[in-house]
């Protein structure tokens, strides 16, 4: 996209783990959701950044915590070469300035009672950014018309616009501080298929024009690879492959990022007809209580005896770049292991989080 | 005869001091046995309450249905409730987007199986539920004996959408409608129930109506695709027919504007300009007009007719785009 320098900004293991609490009189924790746990990336300068994964992988989470709108339990954040967990009450607030988020559903982000004006203005606000009327005014115009929206939107209110409007409301709002990072959070996942290829073309071209860094958040891998540069694949809390676009779609080579895309339907009957499927079995693990080793081996039709259920592989650099976490990544690669049948295991949405009552007998067992 | 033979349904949503708005607006098209028929549309284009018409579950207040909805020759919109009962759930099912909100909560899903059994099939009790474990274990629900007694909170949402699959299929229904049955479900669990309806659907000769707005899922598994724009049929097709070559304005936008997974890199989307909110009124013109790259005069001037066209689909379009340029 535009001049690619150093890293913008870098994480290190960083870890975000939920405490489940329980008890009447004193909050026991008697576990923990390990929602992120131990994820290292860097996104340089100017690029798109796309984290793509299944629900309760910890994508979000992971978003949210790179903006301290949850706080990491650990691990580093440095930013433009300051490490963000060490700010405090000021610092961090005109940090924040640096890094925006978009949200997923444009209506519940917006305040209904606010007009457009409003919404823009209280960032500026804030940020003691709101000097001048007449300079005001200008750069709120400027804004809505970089999003494509005319300036008599700033007198209306959120629920007097389409769902895809809305959304560049949601991007204006964002935009109007003039941050080097964008968050966005599903952006186009709330919106008619129509609507989701003029808000991606938007944010392209507001990358073109003023060199804004990305970490795009989707679980739609066809939306990430058309918009990213480098693509990080999630699995229960960890990062499992890391690649540019091209080669990972190429060449996805961790068994999970496979099965992902074979998973992805292609609006092309010549191409449905043809592919294969790799079909997982079972749901995702309950990341309270994560797999021992690899947390794909459950699933994996390609685990292995050995090292997959209790040696958790690393990210490692296997060519040129494209970073996997599977201990057998070449083997598969060259096609010296072959898939394998893999039993379902039952994935209960409660698990861990209390004890399960023995099922009662409805008829005898023949 | 057709398995299922839509004529010309309207819906028209009615409220006091209220334009009445016509959300589904005589939309025709037939489903022959065995046969996977799609439905496909963005939010708003009446695919969903089209659904809902033929299997008489729109509420009795508020709203017209009118037209023909022909299942074997006989009219559904002109049988009584009674009869209707009988024939929803035996001979037409149907499956919905949120497999938590269909499932009652408080009953043990091996009850909710056994429940269509009894019902439609005299069973008693300890039979249906047998027969339950029986459905359980078709649909790829693991352990089924322990799942009988377990409720839909405890399991999660690919198994749910299974259990759901299961009533649905109890008595071998002729005709099933699935209602963006995977929309709620992450990529590869998609991938496990597509698979699953597809298998189930070769295995007994159940036609299947599936309503999407993913055309990804429609490539794969419809045999005729409609395409469906404010609330009328505008593009009618065979499955390889239509995303070779779209011929409406409207589908050939569509395709080019999702990112696909193979496409080459980089290329910008062709995005439809405009919302679904400056649509016209059909009966001023062609709905899409305001949107269409390819508007011309005639297409404000009345609603163009659905036409056959050469090779064997139906299309609603004046100046439609040229065969060479629709060659995806």
């Amino acid at each position: 996209m535009t001049e690619q320098t150093g890293p913008l900004v870098e994480l290190r293991d960083i870890k975000v783990h939920f405490p489940i609490k329980s008890g009447l009189l004193f909050d026991r924790t008697v576990g923990y959701v390990y929602a992120v746990d131990g994820v290292s990336l860097s996104i340089r300068k100017g690029e798109t950044y796309g984290l793509v994964g299944e629900s309760g992988c910890g994508k979000s989470t992971l978003g949210r915590g790179l903006l301290r709108l949850v706080e990491p339990t650990d691990g580093e954040i440095i930013f433009d070469g300051t490490d963000v967990r060490s700010l405090k009450g000021e610092a961090m607030r005109q940090a924040r300035r640096r890094m925006q988020m978009i949200f997923q559903d444009p209506l519940s982000s917006l305040d209904p009672r606010q007009s457009v004006e409003s919404l823009l203005m209280e960032g500026l606000k804030a940020h003691g950014l709101a000097g001048e009327k007449d300079e005001t005014n200008r750069r709120l115009r400027e804004t809505l018309e970089a999003v494509g929206l005319p300036a008599s939107a700033l007198s209306k209110y959120p629920h007097e616009f389409s769902g895809g409007q809305r959304q560049r409301i949601g991007i204006a709002r964002a935009l109007v501080l003039n941050p080097e990072l964008i968050v966005a959070d599903e952006p186009v996942s709330a919106l008619d298929v129509s609507i989701q290829a003029q808000v991606l073309n938007l944010l392209e071209d507001l990358q073109n024009e003023r060199g804004l860094t990305y970490l795009i958040i989707a679980h739609d891998l066809a939306v990430v690879r058309h918009i990213a540069d480098t693509v990080g694949v999630m699995y229960l809390g960890g990062l499992v492959e890391e690649a540019s676009s091209d080669d990972l779609y190429r060449e996805p080579m961790h068994p999970y990022t496979r099965a992902l895309m074979s998973a992805v339907p292609v609006p092309d009957p010549l191409v449905e007809d043809r592919r294969e499927r790799i079909l997982l079995a079972g749901d995702l693990p309950s990341p309270t209580n994560p797999p021992s080793g690899c947390r794909f081996h459950t699933r994996c039709p390609w685990a292995q005896p050995t090292r997959c259920a209790d040696e958790r592989p690393a990210l490692r650099d296997v060519v040129g770049g494209h970073r996997v976490a599977c201990h057998f990544a070449e083997d598969i690669a060259a096609g010296r292991i072959r898939p394998h049948e893999v039993e379902v295991e039952l994935v209960r949405p409660t698990e861990g989080t209390g004890p399960v009552d023995p099922p009662g007998e409805l008829i005898p067992t023949p | 005869m057709s398995l299922l033979d839509v004529r010309d349904l309207s819906v028209v949503f009615q409220r006091r001091g209220e334009q009445p708005f016509t959300a589904v607006d005589k939309v025709s098209f037939t489903v022959e046995p065995g046969q996977t028929v799609g439905l496909v549309g963005e939010s708003g284009c009446g695919k969903s309450v089209t659904s809902l018409a033929i299997m008489g579950l729109l509420p009795k207040r508020g709203n017209k249905v009118s037209g023909e909805v022909l299942f074997e020759g006989t009219d559904l919109l002109k049988l009584r409730p009674d009869d209707m009962r009988d024939r929803r759930g035996r001979e037409i099912s149907m499956i919905f987007q949120d497999p938590l909100s269909s499932l009652n909560p408080v009953i043990p899903i091996g009850v909710q199986v056994a429940e269509v059994l009894e019902r439609h099939q005299g069973r008693d009790r300890r039979q249906a539920l047998r027969e339950a474990r029986d459905l359980l274990d078709a649909v790829g629900i693991p352990d089924p004996q322990r799942r009988l007694s377990e409720y839909p909170h405890q399991i999660s949402g690919g198994m749910r959408q299974r259990a759901l699959i299961a009533i649905a299929l109890a008595c071998k229904p002729r005709l099933l409608i699935a209602d963006e049955p995977t929309t709620a479900l992450d990529v590869t669990i998609q991938a496990q129930i597509l698979t699953l309806l597809k298998q189930l659907v070769d295995d007994t000769g159940t036609a299947l109506v599936m309503i999407t707005h993913d055309l990804g899922v429609v490539a794969g598994l419809c045999d005729t695709v409609n395409v469906l724009y404010g609330g009328r049929v505008v593009e009618r097709a065979r499955r390889h027919e239509l995303f070779a070559h779209a011929r409406h304005p409207y589908t050939h936008g569509l395709l080019s504007s999702v990112p696909r997974l193979d496409s080459p890199r980089g290329e910008r989307l062709h995005a439809i300009r405009g919302s679904v909110s400056d649509n016209i009124p059909w009966a001023v013109g062609c709905a899409f007009a305001p949107r269409c790259d390819n508007v011309v005069d005639a297409c404000l001037e009345g609603p163009p007719p659905l036409e056959p066209t050469a090779t064997g689909g139906d299309l609603r379009c004046n100046n439609p785009v040229s065969e060479e340029v629709a060659v995806l």
